[in-house]
């Protein structure tokens, strides 16, 4: 569970402003259709597309598979898998099947939601930065960096326990309020290197607002960082919010695999014989997390073709 | 600065009529292909030439038309997607492609040295200049602490470099000293050929300059031959012996370096020449070439040159032209197809510098109307 | 040297920010969660140590919010952390000394193995670039990256302590042994931090090697790369002298940055093992709303890592000329 990104420009140190940011699509050339051709084309990033759709149509229709009350405490106990309870029951009584299945929802909600959130956040504060500069980039690039350093866990975890039974929004309020610097930071830089473009300068000289400026003429040309920012702060939320459940600091009463697990841990499940209780909620966590993984990873290479798998057909040279 | 005298070897004979034998290196149709996403994409496009030994050979060409690719495919540096696909590399009778960098390593650096383009980004940061000196001797059986720290100091003044600087990181010289530096470094084991991509592209006028008189001097005094990558016409009409053309991949004129000044053959050579002002010559308007070298993702028919050529005829949008040979300059283009001979001029070196003598099929046309010479630079 | 006083004073600021955090925190929550701790704990805790714990968290305290916070941070900078109330009538100070050398061994080597290893990994499969190991390893280690801590680790107590009972699946030694330098007794030790330092190990190698494995192949696209191709110089050097000294530059300063990141996998680890360390204390600080302890826990963490990130500094500034030049 590395939580750090696994960006092409390494950690901590920011893209030098000459580079152009891997990957970043030319404006007006329909970047969608070159995004689902891109992503047709690699493997990672369909295995990932695949993954992530197959968990957000669980997620939207979770009663066309599972049929039982995901909470209901009505069934014989610590059943093992059979027919009627395709995962067997939990030592409380419930479906571990429709637990599983029902769970996708509020952890894809979490994803989601903290993914696009801290992503806008980090849009707002990464290019406001570059674009205002002066007093407003010193201000604004000390609050990300110090944000960036506090270590996030055991800040999240703090904050949590002041909270108590964090409910679905409150999880996204506060993995959001935690995970956006480091987006913020790469969001900078990028506008930083874009701040003298010609382009730029013309719509100044044109007289538009700075608003205007950042909106339409700088945030398109960050296609692809967004992308990858709801990506990465996607599986941060995914991890952490499980985490954060796990330990007990979630609203135990939610329907989510990673209370499934602070449950099974605390019946001691794995000493107990009850393995699918703490098997299929962690391998769902991994399977999501993997989803967004991968795509991100995915992205990093269509990006920056250097990155991609080379085939080994060399008329010359071998090493 | 008037040009340097020949060495005996090389200049003032044909380059064509040279023997293979007598050569140190020789190039026979190689090509070089990128294997790009959407298909290969060939960047050298067969390219023969002869290197003799103390020659020194001058490649010029706009960005982009193969230049660096062609030196790094002769010195087996090429790096994947781009390979080799298709020619042979001879040096000192050895064929080179298809070797491993282990059975390079006995050539390498000993008898055949590079300097690259910028010294800022082809030496290590992280190491001193003398840690990389010691790094290429030791690699080739040099043990002896004494005998590496004498050497490298040795080719450090050479350079008219302090030894002293062999405790200094990269980052610590300027511009100028990196790139003597570079030179040094490729002057250790004192090699047969030396390859120079753009040598002097990041140093200032005055700067490069001192540069080109100092490798000219070092030449002479060593006898090694240098093939020397430009964009800088200027450069080499001083200081090469041969001049080759390249255009998108490919030859398209190469000759005796004077030959081709005084009178280019390929309209391509022309405007080239045409967009740098003549040091001695009587002044004339600078004129560029229109238009931009062709896309060679996507071949074309005929000439790729055509596009831009003040002289296309209606033949040269369909034919591709083979490499012609007049009086010892090869040449590609159709306007020489069935030229033999120069006319006018003789074998021998023409007087006329500079300006162009109309009229003749062989001859530049006269500047195209409407260019500056400030578009002129912009074209370099 | 200007560098170094800079950073020094990026931490001062980080630790202001920190400790700022820890006090506004919980009076800024809805209906003051420390109201609810200090009732359930009225019993127990008298005296001077409530009194020491109604001034932490503001209740029944008549001074200004302003001279509160100066008071706090007075506290807080001579080390008066406050008595646990969960280990009463210990001090934190006493009960976090306790915990330290176990996480500091157990995270502390694993890190750097994790590093190490994962470094490595990355070095050879950019360098043996469309071989066999660069094919395979990418997706590999990116599908391990989304593995959470915890359950890596519940798996492994299933396989290795409850299926084939070879190792211990909790605490830090068997508890019916007496603490003490014995080889026995190290052994012991020694197995019990095994499952836990392998689910930190898997969990954490894989962003090495994914970024190391990228950095590197940028970098052997250099020219000087190619210029040590060019001397001939045997592949291993190259390697190692001339790619990976630089790839790995812009790394440690992440390692450093990442370590934050351990450190709360490390929590999620050493809870699952009941490992007896710094994360495993914090949990249970949280677990019974012992907020003082809590408090120190969080504010201790963020100084390790701190610390760490400082020593990445100056390790950069070791193996970069170019910075210690730049002064």
């Amino acid at each position: 569970m590395a939580m750090l990104p696994v960006p092409s420009t390494a950690p901590g140190q920011v893209a030098s402003p000459e580079q152009p940011v891997p990957g970043s699509m030319r404006r007006g050339r329909r970047p969608f259709a070159r995004l689902i051709r891109a992503v047709r084309s690699n493997r990672k990033a369909t295995t990932g597309t695949v993954l992530l759709v197959i968990f957000v149509l669980l997620a939207l229709f979770p009663g066309v598979i599972a049929h039982d009350q995901p909470n209901a405490q009505i069934y014989p106990r610590s059943l093992g898998p059979s027919g009627a309870h395709l995962l067997g029951t939990t030592a409380l009584g419930q479906d571990i099947f429709a637990q599983a299945v029902n769970g996708a929802r509020q952890v894809l909600i979490i994803a989601i939601g903290v993914g696009l959130l801290s992503t806008a956040i980090a849009v707002l504060i990464g290019v406001a930065a570059a674009y205002l500069g002066g007093l407003w980039d010193g201000g604004l690039n000390l609050l990300t960096d110090v944000l960036l350093v506090i270590p996030l866990f055991p800040l999240l975890i703090v904050i949590a326990t002041y909270v108590q039974n964090a409910g679905t929004l409150v999880l996204v309020i506060v993995l959001t309020l935690t995970g956006w610097s480091y987006t913020a930071r790469q969001l900078r830089a990028q506008a930083l290197s874009l701040r003298n473009r010609d382009f730029l300068e013309a719509a100044r000289v044109r007289g538009e607002r700075r608003l205007y400026i950042i909106v339409v003429e700088i945030i398109p040309t960050m296609t692809s960082l967004l992308v990858a920012s709801f990506l990465t702060n996607a599986l941060y939320a995914v991890l952490f919010g499980s985490s954060l459940q796990f330990i007990g600091l979630g609203d135990p009463n939610t329907v989510s695999w990673g209370t499934m697990l602070y449950w099974a841990q605390n019946n001691e499940a794995l000493q107990t014989g009850q393995y699918l209780w703490a098997i299929v909620p962690g391998l769902l966590i991994v399977l999501l997390g993997a989803a967004f993984a991968l795509m991100n990873y995915a992205f990093d290479e269509i990006g920056n073709p250097a990155l991609r798998p080379v085939r080994r057909k060399r008329v010359q040279r071998a090493r | 600065m008037s040009s340097v005298p020949a060495k005996a070897s090389a200049a003032g004979v044909p380059a064509s009529r040279l023997s293979p034998a007598g050569s140190i290196l020789e190039v026979s149709d190689l090509s070089v292909t990128y294997a790009m996403e959407r298909g290969a994409v060939t960047a050298v496009d067969r390219v023969s030439l002869d290197v003799r030994p103390g020659e020194f050979v001058g490649i010029v060409g706009e960005s982009g038309c193969g230049k660096s690719t062609l030196l790094f495919a002769i010195a087996q540096l090429l790096a994947p997607p781009a390979a080799v696909s298709g020619g042979s590399v001879a040096f000192k009778g050895t064929s080179l492609v298809g070797m491993t960098d282990s059975q390079l390593a006995a050539v390498r650096w000993k008898d055949l040295s590079v300097v690259m383009q910028s010294a800022m980004n082809a030496l290590n940061p992280v190491k001193t200049t003398g840690a990389q000196f010691k790094d290429a001797m030791r690699a080739h059986g040099v043990r002896s602490r004494a005998e590496i720290a004498e050497r490298s100091a040795e080719v450090l003044k050479m350079v008219g470099i302090d030894p002293a600087h062999l405790k200094s990181f990269p980052h610590q010289l300027s511009g100028g000293m990196r790139q003597r530096a570079m030179i040094a470094m490729a002057m250790l084991f004192t090699p047969d050929l030396i390859i120079m991509d753009e040598p002097t592209s990041a140093l200032d006028v005055v700067a490069q300059r001192s540069l080109m008189v100092q490798i000219k001097e070092l030449q002479q005094q060593f006898g090694f031959a240098v093939i020397f990558v430009t964009h800088d016409m200027s450069l080499v009409s001083n200081f090469s012996d041969r001049l080759m053309v390249m255009y998108a991949g490919q030859v398209a004129e190469l000759g005796v370096t004077r030959v081709v000044f005084d009178s280019p053959l390929h309209p391509y050579s022309a405007g080239l020449l045409e967009a740098f002002p003549s040091i001695r010559g009587p002044k004339v308007a600078l004129t560029g070439i229109p238009g931009s070298p062709p896309d060679l993702s996507r071949p074309q028919e005929g000439c790729r040159f055509a596009p831009r050529c003040p002289k296309v005829m209606d033949r040269c949008r369909t034919t591709p032209p083979a490499l012609y040979q007049v009086d010892g300059t090869a040449v590609r283009c159709l306007l020489h197809e069935h030229g033999r001979f120069r006319s006018g001029a003789g074998a021998g070196p023409p007087a006329v510098s500079g300006t162009s003598v109309s009229g003749e099929p062989a001859q530049p046309a006269a500047p195209a109307a409407g260019t500056t010479a400030d578009e002129a630079r912009s074209e370099q | 040297m200007r560098f170094f006083l800079r950073r020094l004073g990026f931490f001062v600021l980080t630790m202001w920010a920190a400790l700022t955090l820890n006090f506004f925190l919980p009076r800024l929550m809805p209906g003051n969660p420390a109201l609810a701790m200090m009732g359930k704990f009225r019993g127990p805790v008298t005296g001077q140590a409530l009194k020491a714990l109604e001034v932490a968290f503001g209740v029944n305290t008549h001074q200004s919010l302003i001279s509160q916070y100066f008071s706090y941070l007075g506290d807080v900078s001579t080390g008066k952390f406050g008595t646990s109330l969960y280990f009463y009538p210990e001090s934190v100070g006493h009960v976090i000394l306790n915990a330290i050398p176990w996480t500091l061994g157990l995270v502390g080597v694993t890190t750097v193995l994790a590093f190490g290893l994962g470094t490595g990994t990355g070095i050879v499969a950019a360098w043996r670039r469309g071989g066999l190991a660069d094919s395979i390893l990418p997706p590999f280690f990116v599908i391990t990256t989304a593995i959470p801590y915890f359950w890596i680790g519940m798996m492994l107590i299933l396989i290795f302590a409850v299926k084939l009972q070879w190792l211990p699946a909790a605490f830090g030694y068997d508890v019916t042994q007496v603490p003490s330098f014995t080889p026995a007794f190290i052994g012991n030790v020694l197995q019990h931090a095994l499952l836990p330092a392998f689910a930190l190990l898997v969990t954490t190698i894989g962003t090495w090697v994914l970024t190391m494995r990228n950095t590197m192949v940028s970098t052997l696209a250099e020219d000087y790369v190619r210029m040590a191709r060019a001397k001939g110089l045997p592949g291993r050097r190259i390697m190692l002298d001339y790619a990976a000294r630089n790839a790995i530059l812009p790394n440690l300063t992440g390692f450093a940055m990442s370590l934050g990141f351990v450190v709360g996998g490390a929590i999620l680890v050493e809870y699952v093992f009941n490992y007896p360390g710094v994360g495993f204390m914090l949990l249970q600080a949280v677990n019974n709303e012992d907020y003082p302890l809590m408090q120190a826990l969080f504010l201790l963490i963020t100084v390790a890592v701190l610390v760490a990130i400082l020593l990445a500094d100056v390790a950069t500034a070791v193996f970069d000329p170019r910075t210690r030049t730049r002064g």
